[in-house]
């Protein structure tokens, strides 16, 4: 039996029309978009706000804080190492070609430093944690929700942002400025090692440069950045975690979710605090 | 994360009637919808203290629906729920965390924290209300453990537990915070008829040996004339019929025997 209320396909209506329609569904689907933006980004703020209200517990849950930090932090070292090594080692290759013939190589260690201090450590181990850290606490908390385990906890008087939220988005906001200072140290090894070893430069010039322009700022900012960052991806994975819906598949939608929005934000984020901490006046 | 209000903190106690001389529980013309459909239509039931109710049903009529609105996972649309004297209808979720504590659930799937062992998931709901000597602690949870007939255990996770292993454990977690209302969502779903005769013979036993007024959700009939003292079926959203177990074993209602003698034609189910 047809359905009455089915709204007609495109290509039923009179040509007339399929302008006027194809009008109207593009507005509903920007309309639609709009919506579901502005619910989440509430959503969102109201979960930051619980969990931020859920801080003074802290000390109570303290051993799901540590292990957090753990499972962010000692989990991610090994990629965090690759990924720094390598572009500490791909920073000196670029600035020594961009370099050439404009600036003396023996700056090469300043501007590697200064490069992932600012920008490349932070940013890069934000996108590589978060990958990481934000998928596995949107599966956890994911799967916890279909298998009614959040109920559980519902049931059993316990506030699941006071359990779960809190202290993963502590541990990520401790956890990512530390694994920066890390990425940060094996990076600037990792331009030394091609500085050395490929240019024929001397550790001592290397070293030189680097506590020439050394400025505490550039560390500091980047830490900064490096603890926004960490709740972003702390707060994107529980909240696509905790919106859940269905089983397997549900858990895998919100899993990708999480990362790409934790990837989208740590750039956004990053282009806002470059404008709030590094701004030059002409 | 569930629905209901967004306080978080705990209040003081909640306000309202005092325990004692009503129901442990009454549902007043509850009605909600989900996804535009009406799940549940009016629902009238009352559970007397110590009385084990069972709401029978179909898949997908409502039953864990009606469970969750009792323990405030949900709240209604329309009508009232009282909960041992007090009215839940609109309580806050600090009001909701004082009053759980005398309320225990057991989930269709255990619901037990992977991350957790046996013993800190049946020792959790005691911690957030007191803290106990480590040897204290222990104690209690193999006295649990040992009430729903699991010994040595603990230590255990429960990604290594049998499905049956796991209803109990969730049963011993469900009693370690001594409620006064315990509700079981399917209780014996995916178990085998030995394992799912275990579960029936503790429900039964906890209820006698602690006086826990019980409501029963599940479609397993062997089970709810078990453990039974009230059957209520419920149909489209409302409780069609209430009555003993021989009553509804011996109801003259076509939609009742045919859902307790398992025919469906007569639920105009084939199609």
């Amino acid at each position: 039996m047809a359905d009455e209320n089915r709204r007609p396909f495109l290509e039923e209506f009179p040509p007339e029309e399929i302008l006027t329609e194809t009008a109207k569904t593009g507005l509903a689907w920007v309309g639609r978009t709009i919506l579901a933006f502005f619910t989440h980004t509430g959503r969102i703020g109201i979960l930051f706000a619980r969990a931020l209200g859920a801080l003074p517990a802290l000390r109570l849950h303290g051993r799901q804080v540590v292990d957090q930090m753990s499972a962010i932090g000692v989990g991610s070292v090994p990629l965090v190492v690759i990924v720094a090594l390598f572009t500490g080692a791909v920073a000196a290759v670029q600035a020594a070609y961009q370099l050439e013939g404009v600036v003396p190589l023996r700056y090469l260690g300043a501007v590697i430093m200064r490069s992932v201090l600012i920008e490349l450590g932070p940013v890069l181990t934000a996108l590589v944690v978060g990958g990481r850290v934000g998928a596995s606490i949107a599966a956890e908390i994911g799967t916890m929700k279909v298998t009614e385990q959040i109920d559980a906890l519902e049931v059993l008087a316990i506030d699941p942002v006071r359990y779960l939220v809190m202290p993963r988005l502590v541990a990520a906001v401790i956890m990512l400025p530390v694994m920066t200072v890390f990425a940060d140290a094996v990076a600037i090894l990792g331009g030394f090692g091609v500085a050395t070893f490929s240019f024929d430069q001397s550790p001592h010039t290397y070293t030189q440069a680097l506590k020439q322009f050394f400025h505490l700022k550039d560390l500091t900012s980047g830490l900064m950045k490096a603890g926004f960052f960490g709740a972003i991806i702390g707060l994107m994975g529980c909240y696509y975690g905790s919106v859940t819906e269905g089983g397997a598949e549900g858990v895998g939608l919100a899993t990708t979710r999480a990362v790409v929005a934790s990837c989208v934000l740590v750039l956004v984020g990053d282009y806002v605090l470059a404008n709030l901490l590094f701004r030059v006046s002409f | 994360m569930s629905e209901q209000g967004a306080d978080g903190g705990v209040s003081g106690p909640p306000s309202g009637a005092r325990d004692g001389g009503g129901p442990a529980l009454a549902l007043a013309g509850v009605e909600k919808k989900l996804g535009g459909r009406a799940v549940l239509a009016g629902v009238d039931l009352e559970v007397s203290p110590g009385e084990t109710v069972v709401v029978i049903g179909r898949s997908g009529c409502g039953k864990s629906v009606l469970l969750k609105h009792v323990v405030g996972l949900m709240q209604p649309d329309r009508g009232r729920i009282q909960l041992l004297g007090h009215d839940v209808t609109r309580f806050t979720s600090g009001e909701w965390r004082q009053l759980r504590s005398r309320v225990g659930m057991v989930f269709q799937g255990a619901a037990l924290f992977d991350s957790l062992t046996v013993g800190e998931n049946v020792a959790l709901g005691v911690r957030v209300r007191r803290r106990l000597p480590i040897g204290e602690e222990q104690a209690l949870v193999a006295e649990k453990l040992a009430q729903v007939g699991l010994h040595d255990i603990a230590g255990l996770k429960p990604a290594s537990l049998s499905g049956g292993m796991k209803k109990r454990v969730a049963l011993a977690r469900a009693i370690a915070t001594e409620p006064e209302v315990l509700l079981y969502d399917e209780p014996t779903t995916g178990l085998d008829p030995v394992m799912a005769d275990v579960i029936n013979r503790l429900i039964r036993d906890l209820q006698r040996r602690l006086g826990l007024t019980s409501v029963v959700v599940t479609h397993d009939m062997a089970s709810a004339y078990f453990v039974g003292d009230r059957i209520a079926y419920l149909h489209q959203g409302r409780i069609h019929q209430t009555g003993t177990p021989q009553e509804l074993r011996d109801s003259a209602d076509p939609l009742v025997r045919g859902f307790v003698e398992g025919r469906s034609q007569s639920l105009g189910a084939a199609g």
